[in-house]
């Protein structure tokens, strides 16, 4: 019940922020006054309208993970995100090997095979994509400088990266 | 005779050895897709695009690949229903009723092989039901303008919600996520940007594959860490595998009724392949009666949904390439593959790109011969394939969406806002609330606001416009029915569940 509630809120807020957004969109002589405006709008009427059903009338609760799971979860996550952004500095190779390590470890948590499967994917995908597929930009590994270091992982910081 | 001549224009295309080399290629790695718990074609097909689109194939060669891919990963999804009672995705469900009894009985390998020719019929009549409908549906398609446009996005959105989900508002949520994603980045026609937000990263919009790949691969992987990889091993044995023609033989009639339904369902805009093998199953079930023995493990209980299935497959691409409105999940993904190559679907495309249709329809055809022939010797190599652990699977389908984003857009950006859409799956599959909405707003949200800004602009804003011919208002009638009927049909139609050991 309340995980419908509570997720039916977010939507509501998030719809009725969608509508003053929209109603807010720059328009010009081209496009006419109402026209750019009209379908996001009516978008998030019905999402709106949607959200309160989910508020008054929830269905039973799922079966939501143990805290352990979600702790999993969470480092799969921030993993993931430190990937995204040192594969531009790092190169392939590295960062694959431990994000595909860890992210094996949360999924069974054994140290070797998890070494194993993240060296082996590693090494394996980079033959693939490189020597078997050929595509072009993706790199081995990179030296980085303390500068894009700073510069990728800056990125995830809010109000700090762009 | 026309459609002859045209088939003859697309084996002429979809016949040459590297194009057959392409289909065996994307016939072998669908059918491990499927069979691979999940990876189901959805998200297979997902992951596959960027890469394919970094490869520099041309259009009919890609094409040629993915739609092997698509059909081989239809066929695979059986062998994990059947040996591991875990439905590839949501079509195959219907399978595991009666295929894994007849597993657990000794018969695995008269189950798979059965199944395989089940999807060879179903999959070959419903090619052939596309090529007859195709042409002449796309005919009328000419009669479509914007109004009757717009009515008919609707519809898919209506239908599909309406099957899709077991609460129409989540259903109708999702569509509006989808939809509302689909507007953000500059406006086309007033060349300002629209609900960015001021972030650069956002003027180009959100690509589809970002969404896709993160909703359907990512969001799999989270399930994974949450199960901790449990539930994936193989519990009955195969034996020798030999051809049952007796059981074949016996099944004929009903391959052949389980196809014109699951045909039927899958033209449906929106409805597709779920449908398919749910109605093929039950009207089977209901024509054996209680003696029938469905969901003990009978013949015909395989037979049925495997065949409804792969035509609601074929199916689902007729509205697909004629009105440019998929039937389900995976035609969606699809329609998403075909828009990254520059083709847009729609009655025009029979007529200015004749090659890349009946080039597609021609591949289709061998890639089912292919996979017929594949899938019946070859079932024990990819019963080995199921038995990579998920702790090796999982990492590596996550490092292969990574790599497939990143050398498409290169772009850290678009890598974070997949893992954003992961976690946004994770939550909404946890809550119920199907994804396959999403992903279709986001692909059609932008040609379903054009259709409605269109016949704003012809009409000079007056409403009534919307509802102005009888196609239109037909159209109408039956979203609205598409949507409203489920929620009176729930009692009637019960899906059944699967089966626990």
């Amino acid at each position: 019940m309340a995980s419908d509630r509570y997720f039916g809120l977010i939507s509501l807020i998030t719809a009725v922020a969608y509508i003053a957004a929209a109603t807010q969109i720059q328009t010009n002589l081209f496009s006419g006054e109402y026209l750019p405006k009209l379908f996001p709008v009516m978008i998030g009427v019905v999402a709106a309208i949607c959200s309160l059903i989910m508020l008054f009338k929830p269905d039973p609760d799922p079966e939501w993970p143990a805290a352990r799971s979600w702790a999993s979860m969470g480092i799969a996550v921030v993993v993931l995100a430190i990937y995204a952004v040192m594969l531009t500095p790092l190169g392939f190779i590295g960062p694959t090997a431990i994000a595909a390590g860890i992210l094996s470890y949360q999924i069974s948590p054994r140290k070797g095979p998890a070494v194993l499967s993240g060296l082996g994917l590693s090494v394996g995908l980079f033959v693939l994509f490189k020597f078997l597929l050929g595509l072009g930009n993706i790199v081995a590994y990179r030296v980085p400088t303390p500068e894009s270091l700073w510069k990728a992982i800056s990125i995830l910081i809010p109000f700090v990266g762009h | 005779m026309d459609i002859l001549a045209n088939l003859a224009l697309g084996f002429s295309v979809a016949l040459s050895p590297y194009t057959i080399f392409l289909a065996v290629c994307g016939c072998f790695l669908g059918t491990i897709i499927g069979a691979l718990p999940g990876l189901g074609p959805s998200n297979g097909v997902a992951i596959l695009i960027p890469i394919t689109f970094t490869l520099g194939l041309d259009a009919t060669s890609a094409l040629v690949l993915m739609t092997s891919v698509y059909y081989g990963a239809m066929y695979g999804g059986r062998i994990s229903s059947i040996l591991l009672n875990i439905p590839g995705d949501e079509p195959a469900l219907m399978t595991t009723l009666d295929g894994y009894p007849m597993a657990k009985a000794g018969r695995a390998g008269d189950a798979l092989v059965l199944s395989g020719v089940a999807s060879f019929v179903g999959a070959l009549l419903a090619t052939i039901g596309l090529i007859v409908l195709a042409p002449t549906l796309a005919r009328v398609a000419y009669l479509f303008g914007p109004a009757e446009y717009f009515a008919l996005y609707l519809l898919a959105f209506c239908t599909l919600g309406g099957m899709a989900s077991n609460n129409q508002a989540k259903a109708a949520l999702a569509a509006c996520i989808g939809l509302g994603i689909s507007m953000i980045g500059v406006d086309q026609s007033s060349g300002l940007p629209r609900l960015t937000g001021g972030s650069l990263h956002l003027y180009d919009g959100v690509d589809f594959l970002v969404a896709i790949v993160g909703l359907f691969a990512i969001a799999e992987v989270f399930f994974f860490i949450e199960s901790h990889g449990k539930g994936s091993a193989i519990g009955v044995k195969l034996g020798k595998v030999t051809i049952p023609w007796k059981d074949i033989m016996s099944t004929k009639w009903t391959m052949l009724r389980a196809s014109g339904v699951g045909f039927i369902a899958g033209i449906l805009p929106g409805a597709g392949a779920s449908l398919g093998s749910f109605l093929a199953y039950m009207t089977e079930k209901s024509i054996a009666g209680p003696k029938g023995g469905f969901g003990t493990g009978v013949p015909k209980g395989v037979v049925a949904p495997e065949a409804g299935n792969n035509a609601a497959a074929g199916g689902a691409l007729v509205p697909m390439l004629t009105l440019g409105v998929p039937g389900s999940g995976t035609t969606a993904v699809l329609l998403a593959l075909l828009m990254t190559l520059n083709i847009t679907p729609g009655p025009t495309l029979f007529t200015d790109r004749p090659e890349v249709v009946w080039g597609l329809i021609a591949s289709l055809l061998i890639a089912n011969v292919v996979l017929l022939l594949m899938n019946v010797p070859m079932v024990k190599i990819f019963v080995k394939i199921l038995m990579v652990p998920a702790w090796v699977l999982l990492p590596g389908v996550t490092m292969v969406s990574f790599v497939g984003i990143y050398s498409l857009t290169g772009s850290y950006f678009d890598m974070l806002l997949m893992i954003g859409f992961g976690v946004l799956g994770f939550f909404l599959r946890k809550l119920d609330i199907p994804t396959v909405p999403v992903i279709l707003g986001i692909l059609l949200g932008g040609n379903m606001e054009d259709a409605l800004r269109r016949a704003m602009t012809l009409s000079d804003g007056d409403v009534l416009y919307l509802f102005s011919s009888p196609i239109a208002i037909g159209l109408w009638v039956a979203a609205i029915a598409g949507f409203v009927a489920p929620m009176f049909l729930r009692g009637v139609l019960k899906k059944p569940q699967a089966i626990t050991d």
